[in-house]
């Protein structure tokens, strides 16, 4: 039975060992010439601004959570969305309600502001 | 299934670690994602049993121990910042204005 | 294909919770799209709902309907509850407005927050499945957790909302884990279910699994109804948290503790009834004792009443650990009471209150006697019934648990509790003498009483005298209600 992993065992040892070698012979064999802008972060080129280690602002903390509770509420969409069919009009109307009681969460958060960046 | 208590095994390590990590962690975001484990301990033994007795009202418990889980963190991070805002820290041993 | 057909739904038994959601729902917007800085209106209008609620949930007493394939039941036990619940909503809301004002925290989310809170409860006391349970308990704590740590520009508050979400959302986990072992023992979420599997298959304490499950559930409990060793957050929790939400804090999230805790013990775990109720023998007697011998070295009035919290939760527990009629009746009855007692302490505690929540020291209370009689005499009408005094609630309610407690044969127990009560009336006498025998070191010229407030502080005093002096009309209802149990 753990025959059948041997395939995968061997490509995860050729995946590393392609990896090390690759990298060993690049730096024994790669010419070297540092410069300032060579030894920067790469970000995706642009320059660099500021350390990389800010804190981030805490508006993202406000979003991330609004994201978490619309997000997870939508958990409940699938089991209806299986069965769409043969609930039917009941189910329909059920899950307008669940919907509309998510809207009126969205409007409040909307009107008091928390979707404003700035 | 023959194996249940393999499952329920594995659920009641993870719902001890998460119990120690709380106990022994002073953040108060890992001493958050430790419950977050204890919960989702819960919920694999939920959907064990619930697969071992052959009835699905396990699995529709999980789908509301999750939403309620989203509901407590989004509530629990809120609470964090306010304390942050005004402390400037999460560690727990900072909430200590009151003595027991 | 085949259609799936829905099961006929009654939403009589629902009926009140979602008045009161659709109710905070409107209030939320209303209060976004309202801009003003005033939010009384928000107050008088969830009172209103408050009380038309009660109305309703009244007009069904004496009926009993089953909902929702049995994971919600309209009965009088639920009744009883749900009235409690709404009386401790509406006496927080009558206090809230003047006290939210003073300390600058006047925001408009706290009616809406109240009224949730309400409906989680509800769910508790009707709730016949675990799942409904539970969904009713965090639809009540995640509320609370938010009025813990409603004055966000205060660290106190910040920390008692922090403290109580990390051990709420704690004792949760282990709630959890008693339903999901209980549901594996028996194959149901359903109460009656477990209770029928449970008398066929004969599991009593030899069934591990179900032994477990009522021990974390019971747990779970312990943790909301702040019976020690799972105490810890409690004074802070109501040190911190603004006072009306103390006040609403300690009568209704406890009450739906008890009536969860309640219904679970008798109709799910009868046949473990010898194992908890002699685990409840042991939590009763060290939650009376750790809470009233820590009482007496506080001097913080909110701490001081947050212990006396904890010994009421163990006078209480002294009626479920005896789970005999009188016993049950009892804590409905003492449930009903020590709302009215507390929240009217609280009332006061409010008024003899400063900004920034200072003042709060039994020494502040020096000479209130002189200045506000008619208000000392509201708090010493309070502190007597707290401490269990006649002609008052609070003596009948403690009467009827302990001869709970004495039917059922636990008379050690009894003892202990009467041993128990006689120690608490130093640390509520010592108020008094500050009241009464001290001179006045403060003008108390800050205390205008609002005419919220003063109706709070009249239904306070009229229910602790009227449940005194006549309990007979709603002990007879307090026995009506545990008969279906």
């Amino acid at each position: 039975m753990l025959g059948a992993y041997l395939p995968i065992l061997l490509l995860v040892i050729v995946a590393i060992a392609f990896g090390l070698v690759s990298l060993t012979f690049s730096s024994l064999i790669g010419p070297k010439k540092k410069s300032a802008l060579k030894l920067s972060p790469y970000e995706s080129g642009c320059e660099p601004v500021g350390t990389a280690r800010d804190r981030f602002s805490i508006k993202f903390y406000l979003i991330a959570m609004l994201f978490i509770l619309f997000d997870i509420e939508a958990v409940f969409l699938y089991p209806w969305a299986i069965l769409y069919k043969k609930l039917g009009v009941f189910g329909l109307v059920e899950m307008g309600l669940f919907i509309v009681i998510l809207f009126v969460g969205y409007i409040y958060v909307w009107k008091k502001g928390a979707l404003e960046w700035e | 299934m023959e194996n249940l208590n393999s499952y329920l095994i594995v659920s009641a390590i993870l719902f001890s670690i998460g119990t120690i990590g709380v106990l022994t962690r002073k953040n108060a975001i890992v001493m958050f994602m430790c419950i977050e484990l204890m919960l989702n301990a819960v919920n694999l033994t939920f959907v064990a049993f619930s697969r071992y007795l052959g009835n699905l009202d396990g699995q529709v418990f999980v789908f509301f121990v999750m939403t309620v889980a989203a509901a407590e963190a989004a509530v629990g991070l809120a609470l964090m910042i306010a304390f942050y805002n005004n402390r400037e820290s999460i560690d727990v041993d900072d909430v200590n204005l009151m003595k027991w | 294909m085949d259609m799936i057909t829905i099961p006929a739904v009654n939403l009589t038994p629902i009926l009140p919770e979602i008045i009161l959601s659709v109710l905070a729902m409107a209030l939320l917007l209303i209060n976004v799209f309202v801009q003003s800085s005033k939010k009384t209106y928000l107050s008088y209008i969830s009172f209103i709902g408050v009380v038309g609620t009660a109305v309703l949930v009244g007009s069904g007493w004496g009926t009993h309907i089953e909902s929702f394939s049995g994971a919600v039941v309209q009965d009088n036990f639920a009744t009883f509850f749900k009235m409690i619940f709404l009386l401790a909503a509406g006496l927080a809301i009558l206090i809230a407005d003047q006290y939210m004002e003073r300390e600058d925290c006047n925001h408009g989310e706290l009616y809406p927050l109240i009224l949730f809170t309400v409906v989680g409860m509800m769910l508790m006391a009707a709730g016949t499945d675990l799942m409904t349970i539970f969904l009713g308990l965090e639809v009540m704590s995640v509320s609370l957790y938010v009025l813990a740590g409603f004055n966000r520009a205060n660290t106190k508050s910040n920390e008692a909302g922090l403290k109580y979400f990390l051990l709420g959302a704690f004792s949760t986990g282990f709630l959890l884990y008693g339903m999901a072992l209980t549901y594996g023992a028996t194959g149901s979420t359903r109460i009656s279910v477990i209770a029928t599997q449970a008398g066929q298959m004969g599991m009593s304490s030899g069934n591990i699994l179900f032994l477990a499950g009522m021990l974390l559930i019971l747990t779970g409990f312990c943790f909301k109804i702040a019976v020690v060793p799972f105490h810890m957050w409690t004074p802070d929790v109501y040190e911190g948290a603004p006072t009306p939400m103390t006040a609403f804090m300690s009568a209704g999230p406890k009450a739906a503790g008890f009536a969860a805790a309640l219904r679970l013990l008798l109709i799910a775990f009868p046949t473990l009834q010898a194992d908890w109720s002699q685990l409840l023998w042991v939590l009763a007697v060290l939650t009376m004792t750790v809470g009233n011998i820590t009482a007496l070295r506080q001097d913080n009035i909110k701490r001081i009443l947050a212990y006396s919290s904890i010994a009421h939760a163990g006078y209480a527990l002294v009626g479920m650990a005896a789970g005999n009629s009188t016993g049950t009746a009892g804590i409905l009855f003492y449930m009903l009471s020590y709302t009215f007692m507390n929240i009217g302490a609280f009332a006061v505690i409010i008024l003899v209150g400063k900004k920034g929540e200072s003042n709060g020291n039994v020494q502040d209370f020096a000479g209130l006697g002189f200045k506000h009689p008619m208000l000392a005499v509201a708090m010493t009408i309070f502190l007597f019934s707290l401490s269990g005094m006649p002609p008052t609630a609070g003596f009948i309610g403690k009467f009827y648990l302990f001869s709970g407690a004495i039917q059922k044969g636990y008379i050690w127990l009894a003892v202990i509790g009467v041993l128990n009560s006689a120690a608490s009336v130093y640390y509520y006498l010592r108020v008094m003498v500050y009241m009464y025998m001290k001179d006045p070191t403060e003008d108390f010229a800050w205390t205008k009483v609002s005419a919220p407030i003063a109706l709070c502080l009249v239904l306070s005093v009229a229910g602790t005298m009227v449940l005194g002096i006549v309990p007979s009309i709603i002990l007879q209802y307090a026995q009506e209600a545990i008969k279906l149990i």
